[in-house]
């Protein structure tokens, strides 16, 4: 187990250098002089070259990515051109407050997920399943950005209930909560729908195995298999979660949109629309290294906790 | 011998075989009443789409200051009327072209270039299959709606530009779709024997792969397309991806974002065309892949 372990980290560091391969790539396939935003219209050639030399564009680009590598290792991703702030600041600020609201909406997925998934698998076939299995294709359908306007039109707009957008005074906990729900509820409908689809088969999948026949016939009771086919399901589900945190983490730009919510996926938005390129690689590079830290962590918890898994 | 060689490649008639087959899934998905409500809704959506000069009422593009967001019902605009004062229902039937377009293009594309990839990795094998792999790894790393953006973002705005991102952002899922399927496919006694009778790469995979591996991918890629429309109408709600006037449903969301206090149910309208598409194509994809018993 040791050596799998090590060898699924060891695995890990080639897509790591990828990924910063990749996001580094960003900046330089945008079309136009990467320093076009930073320069006065009317600079000079001389000006030109003196700022390329000191941002280091004038570098191959192996020596420039190497160079960009070590800072980033470092916790420098450089500075937004846009707020003349370090970008590492600005976006560890950003997915603290993604963080928030994905964690949220991925308890939420999850706990109903697991519901209509376990009601589903374990009343195969009966209407229950059938409604259950149509609600997990409406959660992977339905485009989330349109579902918090709509939440928003409902609960904001016309029953006022809840605030429609922002973060809320953050002295008040009872405040920001409150502005934390719409946004969490919109985000959580993606993984409800798919923790939905994999416990339902998960759930008939185990049950249909002869060791529950087994235990029915040894006489244990409809709670006492309830249990084996928890423990026997929690691996791959709780896995399945632990990948749907990442995914919402870098998916959340849409959701944050409606909702003006302060997170990466918004400063993903104006680092894009104020061409702000350090800001954007930053916030990219960081939301990719966390997925794929934490499909590492997921990997390996479910090793941890599923002891029929020998991967040697 | 080179006549029993080229006997074995002759002799099996691949498609008649391959029509059989089709025929086959037809029959069953025909069976499946959801798939086929599914299908319909999508061939509706289609024909709307290509007969929208004929069946709009108005022009999308021409909007009128004075008729700014009237409510869904107003006379002579059964659904009222936008934030420039043009026509919803015109708008919506429009937006049916650049909407599917935007949705459907990447995964078609997505499937050539995919399934070419994979199916060399997977014939290739060793080496070269693993350097392949783990480079399409790196891109698969990345949540497929974080690359859509970073990619669109750093291209900048524009049709052309959201089409790329996407395609790039569904080329590694269907490669390792198409890698994992030609890799059984390569391992079976068949495959062996035309290799043991001379056949060429080129000349297998044309033969014996391609027509056992297209199958479950076409199937996995037909799962693709109700993200796909999501991810499309969501890069343009970002304003990423058609540009204004254009009518698109994810664009008119965008626009339609201010009136949500002013006229909220026509405002979410277009997400309504998007909620749609999504769940028609998702379910015919679903009917699909049990009617071709493709287990994933």
């Amino acid at each position: 187990m040791l050596v799998y372990l090590a060898r699924r980290v060891v695995y890990t560091i080639p897509i790591l250098l990828g990924v910063s391969l990749v996001c580094f790539a960003l900046v330089h396939i945008a079309p136009g002089d990467p320093l076009v935003s930073v320069l006065p219209p009317d600079a000079s050639a001389e000006l030109q070259a003196q700022l390329r030399a000191l941002y280091g564009f004038d570098q191959p680009y192996i020596v420039q990515f190497l160079r960009w590598l070590g800072r980033a290792l470092q916790g420098d991703l450089g500075t937004s051109i846009a707020s003349g702030r370090s970008v590492t600041t600005e976006v560890v600020t950003a997915v603290g407050y993604t963080l928030r609201i994905a964690v949220l909406a991925t308890l939420i997925g999850f706990f109903f997920g697991s519901l209509f998934g376990f009601v589903a698998g374990y009343y195969r076939g009966s209407a229950m399943d059938r409604i259950a299995s149509f609600v997990s294709v409406l959660g992977v359908s339905v485009p989330h950005y349109w579902l918090g306007m709509v939440l928003v039109i409902i609960f904001a707009a016309i029953l006022g209930w809840l605030p429609p957008t922002g973060k809320g005074d953050e002295s008040s906990l009872w405040e920001s909560f409150r502005h934390m729900i719409l946004p969490a509820v919109t985000m959580s409908v993606i993984p409800m729908g798919i923790v939905a689809r994999t416990v339902r088969a998960l759930v008939a999948d185990i049950l249909s195995q002869e060791f529950v026949v087994g235990l029915r016939a040894k006489g244990l009771t409809d709670a006492g298999i309830f249990r084996h086919v928890v423990k026997n399901a929690a691996p791959t589900a709780l896995a399945v979660m632990g990948l749907q945190l990442g995914y919402l983490l870098g998916g959340s730009i849409l959701i944050e949109t409606v909702f003006s919510w302060p997170g990466t996926g918004f400063v993903l938005n104006n680092a894009i629309f104020q061409r702000d390129l350090p800001l954007l690689q930053g916030t990219i590079l960081v939301l990719a290294l966390f997925f794929v830290i934490l499909n590492l962590l997921v990997d390996m918890l479910q090793t941890a906790l599923d002891p029929r898994i020998q991967r040697s | 011998m080179a006549a029993l060689a080229q006997h074995t490649l002759a002799a099996p008639a691949p498609a008649e075989k391959a029509d059989g087959y089709w025929i086959g899934v037809w029959r069953r998905l025909r069976r499946d009443p959801v798939a086929m409500v599914a299908l319909a809704v999508i061939v509706a959506l289609i024909l709307m789409a290509i007969l929208a000069p004929y069946l709009a009422p108005a022009d999308p593009l021409r909007g009128q200051s004075l008729r700014r967001l009237r409510p869904i019902g107003t006379a002579g605009f059964p659904l009222g009327t936008d934030e420039l004062g043009r026509d919803m229902l015109s708008r919506l039937i429009w937006g049916a072209r650049l909407s599917l377009f935007m949705g459907i293009t990447p995964v078609i594309l997505a499937f050539f270039v995919g399934s070419a990839i994979g199916i060399t990795a997977g014939y290739a094998g060793g080496r070269v299959g693993t350097v392949i792999m783990r480079t399409i790894d790196v891109f698969y790393a990345f949540p497929s709606v974080l690359l859509a953006v970073a990619l669109s973002g750093a291209l900048g705005s524009g049709t052309g530009n959201a089409l790329v991102s996407l395609t790039v952002v569904f080329v590694p899922q269907i490669a390792r779709v198409a890698e994992a399927v030609t890799t059984q496919v390569r391992q079976r006694d068949y495959v062996e024997a035309a290799r043991a009778s001379g056949a060429g790469p080129v000349t297998i995979v044309r033969v014996h792969v391609l027509g056992n591996v297209l199958g479950p991918i076409f199937v996995y890629a037909t799962s693709l397309i109700s993200v796909s429309m999501i991810l499309a109408s969501g890069l343009s709600f970002l304003g990423l991806g058609v540009q204004p006037p254009n009518p698109e449903w994810g664009l008119m969301l965008n626009t339609l974002r201010t009136a949500i206090y002013v006229q909220p149910w026509l405002a979410a309208l277009p997400g309504v065309m998007i909620f749609f598409t999504s769940i028609a194509f998702n379910l015919l994809a679903d009917g699909l892949r049990n009617a071709m018993d493709v287990k994933q």
